[in-house]
């Protein structure tokens, strides 16, 4: 095995001396327009962009939970609450749902001469970041003398609290107005109202695609942009050995807060969009399980890695929305046997996931600072492989 | 010279923050007590002063002011909190000595629920089964229940988390979701998607005894019935024989444990087959209990037995039996009181007031990371 990756090793070195330099950054400018001409080759209502869409806006909660965990190394088990919090903004700010308020901007005509507070899609966007960051904070706070898994349980208990108040949310009253509509859920979401990319709607699912890849590059932007900043090397050295990171002056309160606000901001943007595209905003889909599921993606992916968690948020998204139940469903019919593959989807994605971390414990991409720790002697792997010093960032990641 | 006044205004806010934090130390306990007996205290009163609607007659609602309906509320809620701590004990166990909250452990007590319900129906069991009969097929039952449950618990145990003895300390998390996955599925196939009736084997509603009106059914006799030998021998088990011994041993200090001639594999895998055990002996008694069962009791039971096991301080199991308790007290409280729909959130906020006031959970000591 050992000798296999070292094969492995040097081949990938022979080919980067043969290609010229520039040939990282050409391939991360071919990717990225082939990512934006996506959906050209499908037609407008294609399932498979269709899907695509969720699983971009899954890349983006990911890449959020990242922060928290994979960056500041806090075990976050309830970033469902962001998103919960990101789709009610959403509902509260987008659609009929407060019907005695009369506040339009920037909303199409239909929307206008509906009751309720209508905002423009992207103003809720950056209210949702808004909201969920101060909410991120909020639950941070009861969590800063915790250590460890007891972090994880007191934001599992959020998660849990926050679905609960959205189930019962409808008994209590502001100003004379539900905060929620209960188990039924916000109904009646505006479609985003973007002149220029084109109508939103189920049958053009374009625009929605450009929409969340567009999101997908900012976080990714922000993702790197802090990773190497001074604020991200302070994520780093809490999460190694916080009593080392304080004595050299990191503040440890307001360190963490950031990382629990940016991690739940991301947590608020999918969700708001996730909200707008099933044009629903229900309890049902804040369930303990969908952090779980955010969670496998990141881990699976490679704790702390962007490209991994972007790669794991790729793979698990489409393993569980599209290739279960689209394509490998018909599979036992072809074959002749008389059961159908949704009755085990939740095994298989249960199995896969067992797999994947046994046979690759560190994840699919493991972070670079990770994986020396891992092979050993930080000194030697250093030594071994010249000029992959300590700059915090990875030659590998940046010019892809 | 403004840099010194910076320097001194930041002293002087860390001071203030700093007899901030000591306040709250000092008056934690306090608090803590305090907010372990609002509910009971806010509860009793109401019921002495206000009094609480016992039936209708004449047309008028009647009321009496006694202690009566919140003594069955505590009681209801001890028994059900017995299940609970047998669960948390599995959850605790496990994370005292390895380190990992062992997702998957909701789900085998869910399928030792199911494999006890099987099990009985296929020896014949039933409504007309004598006294004799139903005792000794139910201790049957309970051995082979707590048999599969213990077994499937070393074998998760083999495939999932001893591969990763050293790998980064997430990953055997996601392969616990992973198992919990794959048996929610098994639960699913074998017992459909819908909450199935069992057969009221044991009558649980039926009255033992009614100690100055507060009734004792069936199924708390069982519950308590059950639960406290079984903790009474973990405890012996524990603290008085060798392997306990290796089992202290390898949850201090792994290393040194395998320095000193134990078997640190052998004792991990132990520590799964009771801690699957007790959850196999759970589910038996939540199928009779609750004469419910469906494939994802296990989650719901995970989930708060793990709180459980948190409240009271993860690796103690003293504490997860209290845990439990307490969150049976709880959920039954509010549930007579405040209302169903809002349990799950008072139990929640229970959680977070009590590691907020006292972070290592009640009884909990320093773990090994946080030491």
């Amino acid at each position: 095995m050992n000798e296999l990756l070292a094969q492995f090793r040097e081949w990938r070195g022979a080919l980067q001396r043969t290609l010229p330099s520039w040939s990282g950054r050409a391939a991360a400018v071919a990717l990225l327009i082939g990512g934006a001409a996506l959906p050209f080759f499908f037609s407008d209502a294609s399932n498979f962009v269709n899907k695509e869409v969720v699983v971009l806006a899954y890349v983006v909660f990911a890449l959020g939970l990242n922060i928290v965990v994979g960056f500041a190394g806090l075990l976050d088990l309830g970033y469902v609450a962001f998103f919960a919090l990101g789709a009610y903004t959403l509902g509260w700010f987008g659609s009929d749902f407060f019907f005695k308020a009369h506040l339009h901007v920037l909303v199409s005509s239909y929307a206008g001469s509906v009751p309720g507070i209508h905002l423009n899609f992207l103003l809720i966007l950056v209210c949702a970041a808004l909201i969920t960051a101060s909410a991120g904070a909020l639950i941070g706070l009861p969590t800063l003398r915790l250590r460890g898994d007891y972090i994880a349980i007191v934001t599992l208990a959020f998660g849990e609290i926050i679905r609960v108040f959205a189930i019962n949310g409808s008994s209590i009253k502001v100003a004379g107005m539900p905060v929620t509509a209960g188990v039924l859920g916000i109904s009646g979401i505006d479609a985003p109202y973007e002149p220029g990319i084109g109508t939103f709607n189920e049958l053009n699912v374009k625009p929605w695609y450009w929409t969340i890849y567009a999101l997908v590059l900012l976080t990714l932007f922000v993702n790197v942009r802090v990773r190497d900043s001074r604020l991200g090397r302070a994520w780093i050295a809490l999460r190694e050995d916080e009593v080392a990171a304080v004595s050299m002056g990191i503040p440890l309160v307001r360190t963490k807060l950031y990382a629990y606000s940016l991690g739940a901001a991301f947590g608020g943007i999918s969700g708001a969009f996730l909200g707008a595209y099933s044009t629903l905003v229900s309890p049902d889909q804040f369930q303990f399980g969908f952090s779980i599921f955010v969670l496998a993606m990141v881990i699976v992916g490679g704790l702390g890695s962007i490209w991994g968690v972007v790669l794991g948020a790729l793979l698990l998204a489409n393993i569980n929305y599209y290739l279960i139940p689209d394509v490998l469903n018909s599979l036992p019919g072809d074959f002749g046997l008389n059961f159908s593959l949704t009755d085990l989807n939740v095994a298989i994605f249960g199995f896969l996931l067992v797999l994947v971390m046994v046979l690759r414990p560190q994840g699919l991409i493991p972070e670079r600072r990770r994986k020396l720790e891992l092979t050993g002697g930080i000194g030697e792997t250093e030594l071994e492989e010249p000029g992959t010093g300590w700059t915090g960032v990875e030659p590998g990641e940046t010019s892809r | 010279m403004e840099a010194a006044s910076t320097l001194a205004r930041r002293t002087r806010s860390y001071a203030g923050r700093n007899a901030l934090l000591a306040a709250l130390r000092r008056a934690g306990p306090w608090l803590l007590i305090a907010a372990l007996a609002a509910l009971p205290i806010i509860y009793a009163v109401h019921d002495l002063t206000s009094g609480y609607q016992t039936g209708f007659a004449h047309g008028h609602a009647q009321s009496t002011h006694d202690l009566t309906y919140f003594a069955t509320n505590v009681v209801n809620g001890i028994s059900n909190g017995t299940i609970w701590a047998l669960v948390a004990i599995g959850y605790t166990l496990v994370y005292g000595i390895i380190e990992l909250i062992n997702f998957a452990h909701g789900d085998v007590f869910m399928i030792g629920s199911l494999s006890a319900a099987g099990f009985w129906a296929s020896i014949g069991l039933g409504l007309a089964t004598g006294p004799l009969g139903l005792v000794l097929g139910l201790l049957l039952t309970l051995i082979v229940s707590m048999l599969t449950c213990g077994s499937l618990n070393v074998l998760i145990e083999r495939v999932g988390y001893r591969p990763l003895r050293s790998a980064p300390k997430l990953a055997p998390l996601i392969t616990a979701v992973g198992f919990s996955f794959i048996l929610q599925n098994v639960g699913l196939v074998w017992a459909g998607g819908s909450p199935q009736g069992v057969s009221d084997l044991i009558h649980q509603n039926e009255t033992v005894v009614q100690i100055s009106g507060v009734v004792i059914r069936r199924a708390d006799v069982l519950a308590i019935g059950v639960t406290v030998p079984l903790v009474f021998l973990l405890t012996w088990f524990v603290g008085r024989t060798r392997p306990g011994r290796a089992m202290r041993a390898t949850a201090q200090d792994p290393e040194a444990a395998r320095l000193m001639g134990i078997n640190v594999d052998t004792t991990i895998s132990l520590t799964f087959l009771i801690g699957g055990m007790l959850a196999g002996a759970a589910g038996l008694v939540y199928a009779l209990y609750e004469t419910t069962i469906w494939y994802f009791q296990g989650f719901e039971a995970g989930l708060i037995a793990f709180t459980a096991a948190v409240m009271g301080g993860i690796g103690n199991i003293r504490g997860a039996v209290l845990g439990g308790l307490i969150i049976g007290v709880i959920q039954q409280i509010s549930d007579a009181r405040i209302g169903p729909q809002w349990t799950p959130a008072i139990v929640f906020g229970f959680l977070i007031l009590i590691l907020v006031l006292r972070p290592r959970g009640l009884l909990g000591e320093e773990t090994r990371e946080a030491g």
